[in-house]
C-alpha cells in the first residue's frame, strides 16, 4: 500500500535571541523519518520539549512562531508539501490535512455557534455545499456520540462541556473529509472519566471514516489504545519506531523501557494505627454566595502515613486542603491536629501550629517568588520558625538541598533557572525546612513529565521514611494512589464517596462513582479501551 | 543588562537628565552670574556677555536657567518620591488586607480623584502659608492618588499568587508580604511609572509657578521664568521660550528613558527575555 504521508530526514530549526548576544540558531528536530498509511494511526510520544507538536505540525507544513522547517521532505500522496507555495499549502490545510488542538476551549470562537464553525472549512474550500456539509456534521455528531446531535450545532462553545467541545473539534477536523488528522494531545486537559469517552469517540470516528491520523501525546497508556504504530521522540530525535505491540511488549531502547515501566513505584500499605495526626470531622465549607463546595466530609490520617484524596476537577479536593490550612474557615465541623482542635481561621493559629502543616502546590512556578534565590526560598522558614542565621542557616540549606538530591550549588539560582522537576524539589525542601508533621500535596506531579513525576514520588516516599512525615496527597491519578497511599478518600461533587485503607477502597464491591473512576484510568495494555467499553455497554444494556 | 543593549533614544534621555542634574548640583560653580543679580538692561538679545540674553528685570537668563534647574528638579523629585512612598504603602496595604480597608482606601481615593487636581492645588495653596515644604507636600498628596490606582492594580495581580499564599500560611506578617514578596515583583512597572510621574511633576510645578502659587520670586524656577517673561513675546522677545524649552526638553528626556524601561519590563518574563 502506498504511504499517505511520508516524512524523510526532517530538520527543524529556530532562532533564539539571548539578550546581549548575537542570535543563535537552534536545531529542534533532526533526522526524523516516518510513514503513515491510509486509515492508520501513528502515535508521536515524548516528554515536553521532545518536538512532538512541532513534528505533528509539519504535516500541515506549518511552523509555530519563529520555527522553520529547514530540511528533509514531507510528502502527502507523493507531493512534497515543503515545496508548495502559500496558495498550494492553503489548499492542503483544513481540507486534506486537519488539526485538533489540545485546548478546544481556546480553539473555538466564543462568538459563533458550533455548527457554523464545524462546517466553515468545508465551505471555504468548496469541498461540499452547505446542505451536504450540514448533513455530514450531523452524521459526525452522531458518530462522536454527542448529545442531541440535531440541535448540537445550534449551541455556543460555552454551553457545552470540555469533553464535548473536544469532540466538536474532532468533528470540525473530520468534516471536510480529510485524508489525515493531526491530534495534538486532545485528551490531556480532560478528567480521566471524560478522557475515556473522548478517546472512544475519536477512535470510533477514525475507524468509521477511514481517516489516517497522527496522535500526539505524552501518555503511553493512551497512545496504546488508539494507534497502530508508535514513534518515540526525545530531544527532537527518534528513539524508537515500531508497532504498538512491539513498543509496549518488547521495547528495545532504555528510554522506551523507562516510559513503559514508569508506573513501577509500589508501596505496601501500612496498618491503620490509632495514633491519629489529623482528624477532619463533619466539615462543611463554601463561599459567601451560599454555594457549598464541601458537605459533611469526615476523614482521618494516622502519623507517618499517606492519605490520597482522589476525584475529578471540581470535586472539592483542593478546597479540603484550603480548609485544613485555615485559608477557608469551615462553616461547620472541626479539624483536630495531634489531638488538639485547630482554630478555624489562619489568623487564630500560632506559628507552631502553622509550622506543623506545610503545603506543596501543583505549579511550582507560581508557588515560589521569582525574585528570590533558592537560598532565600528555603532559608526563610529556617529563620522564621527556628531563628537560624548566618553560617548555621547556610549549612542547613545545603543539608536540605542534599536531602532533595540537588546539592548546594543550586543555592544561588533563581526559580527561572531551574527545570520543572527541580522547582518542585525546591518547593518540597521549603516545606521540609519547617520540619512539619503533615505536608499537604496538591497535585504536585500532575504538571510534570512522567519520568520526572516518578522521581518526585520516589523522593516523597524516601523523605517519609527518613522523617516520618504524613502526607495528604491530592491527585486525580489512580496510578499514583496505588503507588504511594496507605488510605484513600474518594470525593465527588463535594461529598466523600468512599474512605478507608487502600486495599479496601480499591477492591470490590464498589460504589458507582469509584467504579467509573477506576475503570477510566488508561492501562498500558493493548485492547484495554475495547474491554472497558464492552463492560460498560453490557452494563447499560442490562439496565 | 549591558550598555550596548541600551537604544540611542534612551542614551539621549539619560544624557539630558545627567546634564540637568549636573546643572542643579553645581549651579553656583557653573553659573556666570548670581541667581537674582541684575546685570544689564531689560531683555537684552542673546550673545555677547549674556549667552541667552537677559530677562524682564535684567537678570542673566542663562544663570537663572541653571539655578532654576536646581529648584525645579529638587521640588519635582521630592514630590514624586513622597507621592510614591505614600501611594505605594497605601495601595499595597489595601491589596494585601482586602475587605473593608481596601474599600475605604479605594473609595476615598476615588473621591480625591474626582476633584480636578489643578483646582484642588490652587485652593489649598492659596489658603496655606507659602512655604516650599507645603508645596511639595500638596503636590505629593495629589499625585499619590494616581500612584495608588496603579499600585493597587499591580499588587492585586501578585497578591493572589501562590507564593504569597505560601507566605501567609507560614504566618508572615503584612510587612513581610508587602516588602519582601510583593514589592520586588511589582518594581518594574512602578519604576516606569515613577519616571512618568516625575515628568508630570515638573510640568505641574511649572504650571503652579506660572500661576504664581509655586516657587516664589526671586528664586528661579523654569515655570516661573516663563511667567516673568511672557509679556516679552508680544514684543518679539524670545526669553520666555528658553525656560519653556528646558521644561519640554527635560520632560522628553525623562520619557525617552521611561519608554525604554517600559519596553524592557513589560515582557512577561520580567524583562530578562528580550533586549
Amino acid at each position: 500500500m502506498p504511504d499517505l504521508l511520508s516524512v524523510r530526514n526532517l530538520k527543524i530549526e529556530a532562532t533564539s535571541y539571548p539578550p546581549g548576544e548575537p542570535p543563535k540558531t537552534v536545531t529542534l528536530v533532526e533526522g526524523v523519518n516516518f510513514d503513515v498509511q491510509k486509515g492508520k494511526v501513528l502515535g508521536l510520544i515524548g516528554e515536553s520539549g521532545a518536538g512532538k507538536s512541532t513534528i505533528g505540525l509539519t504535516a500541515l507544513a506549518y511552523g509555530r512562531g519563529g520555527v522553520r522547517i529547514t530540511g528533509g521532505e514531507v510528502k502527502l500522496n507523493g507531493e512534497d508539501l515543503l515545496k508548495l507555495g502559500p496558495a498550494g499549502i492553503r489548499k492542503v490545510r483544513g481540507c486534506k490535512v486537519c488539526y485538533v488542538a489540545q485546548s478546544a476551549a481556546a480553539a473555538f470562537n466564543p462568538a459563533h455557534r458550533l455548527g457554523e464553525q464545524v462546517i466553515e472549512a468545508s465551505l471555504k474550500h468548496g469541498v461540499m455545499g452547505r446542505a451536504e456539509a450540514e448533513k455530514r456534521a450531523l452524521y459526525l455528531f452522531k458518530v462522536l456520540g454527542l448529545p442531541s446531535p440535531e440541535t448540537f450545532g445550534q449551541r455556543y462553545p460555552h454551553q457545552v462541556s470540555g469533553g464535548q467541545l473536544q469532540r466538536a473539534m474532532t468533528a470540525m477536523a473530520l468534516c471536510p473529509n480529510p485524508e489525515l488528522i493531526v491530534f495534538d494531545e486532545p485528551t490531556t486537559a480532560l478528567d480521566v472519566t471524560t478522557q475515556i469517552d473522548v478517546l472512544a469517540a475519536i477512535k470510533h470516528a477514525i475507524e468509521e471514516t477511514h481517516t489516517a491520523a497522527l496522535y500526539i501525546t505524552h501518555d503511553l497508556a493512551v497512545v496504546a489504545q488508539i494507534t497502530d504504530d508508535i514513534l518515540v521522540l526525545r530531544h527532537g530525535k527518534m528513539v524508537e519506531y515500531g508497532s504498538v505491540k512491539q513498543i509496549i511488549e518488547a521495547p528495545t531502547q532504555d528510554y522506551t523501557r523507562a516510559l513503559v515501566n514508569v508506573r513501577g513505584t509500589k508501596r505496601e500499605e501500612a496498618p491503620d494505627q490509632s495514633d491519629t495526626l489529623l482528624k477532619v470531622d463533619n466539615i462543611t465549607a463554601g463561599y459567601s454566595n451560599g454555594f457549598k463546595v464541601l458537605q459533611n466530609v469526615s476523614l482521618h490520617l494516622p502519623k507517618g502515613q499517606t492519605l490520597a484524596v482522589v476525584g475529578e476537577s471540581g470535586s472539592g479536593k483542593s478546597t479540603l486542603a484550603r480548609v485544613i490550612t485555615g485559608l477557608l474557615p469551615p462553616q461547620e465541623g472541626t479539624i483536630s491536629f495531634d489531638g488538639t482542635p485547630l482554630p478555624r481561621a489562619l489568623k487564630g493559629r500560632t506559628n507552631d501550629q502553622l509550622r506543623r502543616i506545610q503545603m506543596i502546590y501543583q505549579m511550582a512556578d507560581t508557588a515560589m517568588n521569582p525574585r528570590q534565590t533558592v537560598r532565600d526560598i528555603i532559608g526563610r522558614p529556617l529563620t522564621f520558625y527556628y531563628g537560624l542565621r548566618g553560617a548555621r542557616k547556610t549549612e542547613r540549606v545545603k543539608e536540605l538541598l542534599e536531602q532533595i538530591e540537588m546539592g548546594g550549588r543550586f543555592a544561588d539560582r533563581y526559580p527561572a533557572e531551574l527545570s520543572g522537576g527541580q522547582k518542585q524539589r525546591v518547593a518540597i525542601a521549603r516545606a521540609l525546612a519547617a520540619q512539619p508533621e503533615l505536608i499537604l500535596c496538591d497535585e504536585p506531579t500532575s504538571a510534570l513529565d512522567p519520568l520526572v513525576a516518578e522521581g518526585i514520588l520516589k523522593l516523597l516516599l524516601k523523605l517519609q521514611d527518613e522523617t516520618h512525615v504524613s502526607y495528604m496527597f491530592i491527585t486525580h491519578d489512580i496510578a499514583i494512589v496505588r503507588a504511594i497511599a496507605d488510605s484513600v478518600a474518594v470525593m465527588h461533587r463535594g461529598r466523600l464517596v468512599r474512605f478507608g485503607p487502600k486495599s479496601k477502597v480499591l477492591s470490590p464491591p464498589f460504589d458507582d462513582y469509584t467504579d467509573l473512576l477506576l475503570k477510566s484510568v488508561p492501562e498500558m495494555e493493548i485492547g484495554w479501551l475495547e474491554k472497558v467499553l464492552t463492560t460498560r455497554r453490557m452494563e447499560s444494556a442490562g439496565n | 543588562m549591558r550598555l550596548s543593549t541600551i537604544p540611542i533614544s534612551a542614551w539621549v534621555g539619560i544624557l539630558g537628565i545627567l546634564l540637568a542634574v549636573f546643572c542643579a548640583l553645581f549651579a553656583p560653580l557653573i553659573a556666570p552670574y548670581g541667581e537674582s543679580q541684575i546685570v544689564g538692561a531689560v531683555w537684552q538679545p542673546m550673545g555677547g556677555d549674556h549667552l541667552l540674553g537677559t530677562d524682564n528685570l535684567g537678570r542673566d537668563l542663562f544663570s537663572r536657567l541653571i539655578f532654576g534647574a536646581r529648584t525645579t528638579i529638587f521640588v519635582a523629585l521630592a514630590a514624586t518620591v513622597l507621592s510614591f512612598s505614600l501611594g505605594m504603602l497605601l495601595s499595597f496595604t489595601a491589596a494585601v488586607t482586602g475587605g473593608f480597608v481596601d474599600q475605604a482606601f479605594s473609595r476615598f481615593n476615588d473621591l480625591m480623584m474626582a476633584i480636578p487636581t489643578l483646582i484642588f492645588a490652587l485652593v489649598v495653596l492659596a489658603v496655606l502659608p507659602q512655604q516650599l515644604w507645603i508645596l511639595i507636600l500638596v503636590m505629593a498628596v495629589l499625585d499619590s492618588t494616581r500612584v495608588y490606582r496603579i499600585g493597587r492594580a499591580v499588587a492585586l495581580d501578585v497578591a493572589v499568587m501562590e507564593f504569597v499564599e505560601a507566605a501567609r500560611l507560614r504566618g508572615e506578617g503584612t510587612g513581610w508580604i508587602i516588602f519582601r514578596e510583593i514589592l520586588p515583583n511589582t518594581l518594574s512597572p512602578l519604576l516606569a511609572e515613577f519616571g512618568l510621574r516625575f515628568a508630570f511633576s515638573i510640568l505641574f510645578l511649572s504650571t503652579l509657578s506660572f500661576l504664581g502659587l509655586g516657587i516664589q520670586p526671586p528664586a528661579a524656577d523654569w515655570g516661573g521664568m516663563v511667567k516673568d517673561n511672557k509679556d516679552g513675546i508680544i514684543f518679539g522677545i524670545s526669553a520666555a521660550l528658553i525656560p519653556g524649552g528646558a521644561i519640554a526638553g527635560l520632560a522628553i528626556c525623562v520619557n525617552l528613558v521611561v519608554d525604554w524601561l517600559m519596553k524592557r519590563t513589560s515582557s512577561l518574563k520580567g524583562g530578562r527575555g528580550d533586549a
